[in-house]
């Protein structure tokens, strides 16, 4: 038997299994980008795009660099090579002015919330708008309470602090304060990791609603494979220190011993072939 | 971001009150539009409107969508006339949510600032009980171990003594030694003027032995180790370790409180002995600069003229200032509940708690020593 790496067929361009771009606009484009902690090479001339308004969903072996590929394209993390233009800006040039319109386009949902422990969520939420737009207090407390109702949360949640909030809450109001400034493109870390299989289904539906009906275009870090095959329109790989993107029948389809093992595995399977 | 500015009229068609808005509304360009708003529709004479005009907009978010909501006046049931479906989308999920939206309650700060002053109150009577009872749970422990010497944990009782006795040798003497020194300087300037200058040793030896050694080794044992018992207890709380330990069957106070008790009541009379010395030299070294005193001189005066008493006071204080420093470190540390910043909190209120204890008990020891005429 050949080795696997032979029968790979050639990507498209972003790392495509196949092209689906379809004359979209490109949000988010990666060319040859490495990232190296001292010797050890984490990515490697890793090519990837996302399209404007589609959910991509981005998934990897632990230790493959799922995280630390995320960090770098939100600019938490300078790549050693290559190109990252996000929403048409050089992200690895980008300084001043540009750099802060750049941030109050993208909105960043971080594992465990990141919300400011000493303010409430209110107040977190208008963190970012008092920041890049100085509207008047009592103006943002009112699109405080919006973001807050959109994300699903009750309304008196506004008035509490983080650490009162259960941790399904706390990913809420996260992503509350993410789309405070109604973001382009969202980025999400482990959305739905450690919630319950109806609070995550909940939050996949929140999801893919709001991204229909505000016109974000999402990049999540997940392991959720109901989440995976609910709400993603394609599917990232991270394997062999480089993307491969496709729909869910390509990644079926896909010959790779750590896909394979992943979508048809006995998880992957229940969670793809229920209906 | 260059962008039109937002627009808003106050018309009427064909008899009905109609609100124009144009422009972009997104939440760059919303600055000012209550104002704006304001004057338009005091252009317009003032009227209810239940139709909105949003075809003439270029670009809309959520917050112009809500402000534009708001400034019309309108409510979950007016109608609005979009440019396209992406706008008329989110027209619909703003109204759908900004009727769950509730204005913000204003708090009279009268009542706020009463509200505040119970709510510590409460706070105050809470923490008094729950320190009670951990007192009683601490005494029970330490009974259980009495009659069970194993359960002293020596290990942890040696590993703690070396944090707090060993490492703070340095910082103590030092301090110590300096505050002997200005004492001791200080003495020889007043006293020289009543031709008392030799009384400068009894000066430094009773204010040493009595209240400096032992009072100046709590407040840096309380800011050295007191904190870090409230930051590692704390630390532990917040990533559930204490809470492992008790489904694992180790009860904390056998396990992170008590050998750290032990540890700073030994450690405390050996570090005020150990302050209480060094402080002598200083005050030696001193004298010998200040006064030619030789070293020798100074020693026998101190031996004629300070009785023993005095550094009994002294060492009789240490191991109690240590208990209520130690007691009051793992309890706050205890308290920690939730989020990484409550440590930060507890810490802080430790070392002021600790601090304050032990200035309060050291003026109660004085009346008892008084009373006691020693």
């Amino acid at each position: 038997m050949a080795p696997d790496r032979m029968e790979r067929p050639t990507l498209a361009e972003g790392g495509q299994l196949v092209d689906h771009r379809d004359g979209r606009d490109v949000v988010l484009r990666l060319r040859g980008v490495r990232t190296q902690f001292g010797d050890h090479v984490i990515h490697d001339n890793l090519d990837f795009d996302v399209f404007r308004g589609e959910i991509v969903g981005l998934v990897g072996g632990s230790g493959t660099g799922k995280s630390v590929l995320l960090r770098t394209i939100v600019g938490l993390n300078q790549p050693t090579k290559g190109t990252i233009e996000l929403l048409g800006v050089d992200t690895r040039t980008v300084r001043g002015r540009a750099e802060r319109e750049l941030q109050a386009r993208t909105g960043v949902q971080f594992q465990d919330g990141a919300l400011f422990s000493s303010l409430n969520v209110t107040e977190n939420i208008i963190v970012p708008i008092r920041e890049h737009a100085g509207l008047e207090e009592q103006t943002m407390r009112h699109i405080a309470a919006l973001k807050v109702a959109l994300v699903g949360l009750p309304h008196d949640t506004g008035d509490k602090h983080p650490s009162e909030l259960s941790g399904g809450m706390r990913k809420r109001a996260s992503l509350a304060r993410a789309l405070a400034l109604d973001p382009e493109m969202l980025f999400l870390d482990e959305p739905t990791a450690g919630l319950d299989p109806i609070g995550a289904s909940h939050y996949d539906e929140l999801v893919r609603g709001l991204t229909d009906s505000l016109g974000l275009t999402v990049l999540m870090v997940t392991h959720d494979l109901d989440s995976l095959n609910a709400v993603c329109d394609r599917i990232a790989v991270l394997l062999d220190k480089r993307v491969v993107v496709g729909t869910m029948e390509e990644m079926l389809a896909y010959d790779d011993p750590w896909v394979r093992e992943y979508f048809h595995g006995p998880r992957g399977r229940a969670a793809i072939h229920r209906e | 971001m260059a962008e039109a500015e937002p627009s808003i009229r106050y018309t009427t068609r064909a008899g009905q009150p109609v609100v124009e808005v144009g422009g972009s509304w997104t939440v760059f360009t919303l600055r000012g539009i209550r104002q704006k708003a304001a004057k338009a529709l005091r252009a317009a004479g003032g009227q209810q409107q239940r139709l909105v005009d949003a075809k003439g907009l270029e670009r809309l978010d959520t917050s112009g969508a809500l402000e534009i909501l708001e400034v019309a006046g309108c409510g979950p049931d007016t109608r609005i006339e979009a440019r396209d479906k992406a706008h008329a989308e989110l027209f619909g999920l703003v109204q759908k949510n900004m009727c769950v939206a509730r204005p913000e309650q204003r708090v009279n700060w009268f009542a706020h600032w009463l509200e505040e002053i119970g709510r510590n109150a409460v706070n105050l009577y809470g923490q008094g009980v729950s320190l009670a009872a951990f007192f009683g749970e601490i005494l029970v422990v330490f009974v259980e171990a009495c009659l069970e010497p194993k359960r002293f944990r020596t290990g942890a009782v040696v590993r703690q003594m070396y944090e707090v006795w060993v490492r703070a040798l340095v910082i103590v003497g030092v301090l110590c030694f300096l505050i002997g020194v200005v004492i001791a300087y200080q003495g020889v300037q007043q006293l020289k003027q009543f031709g008392a200058e030799t009384f400068t040793v009894e000066a430094v030896g009773i204010g040493m032995f009595r209240e400096l050694g032992v009072l100046l080794t709590a407040i840096i044992v309380a800011g050295r180790s007191g904190s870090a018992f409230t930051a590692q207890i704390g630390t532990m709380q917040v990533n559930q370790e204490v809470d492992a330990m008790r489904t694992i069957g180790l009860n904390p106070v056998e396990w992170l409180v008590l050998p750290r008790i032990s540890a700073l009541i030994i450690s405390m009379p050996l570090l005020a002995f150990w302050g209480n010395m060094t402080g002598l030299l200083g005050g030696a070294v001193a004298c010998t600069v200040y006064l030619d005193f030789t070293f020798v001189q100074f020693f026998e005066r101190l031996r004629d003229n300070v009785g023993a008493w005095n550094f009994y006071t002294g060492m009789i204080k240490a191991p109690v200032f240590g208990a209520v420093i130690a007691v009051i470190g793992c309890f706050e540390g205890l308290q920690v509940h939730g989020s990484a910043e409550s440590v930060g909190q507890l810490t802080t209120r430790s070392v002021v708690e600790s601090i304050f204890c032990v200035i309060v008990l050291d003026a109660i020891f004085s009346i008892i020593f008084l009373l006691a005429g020693v």
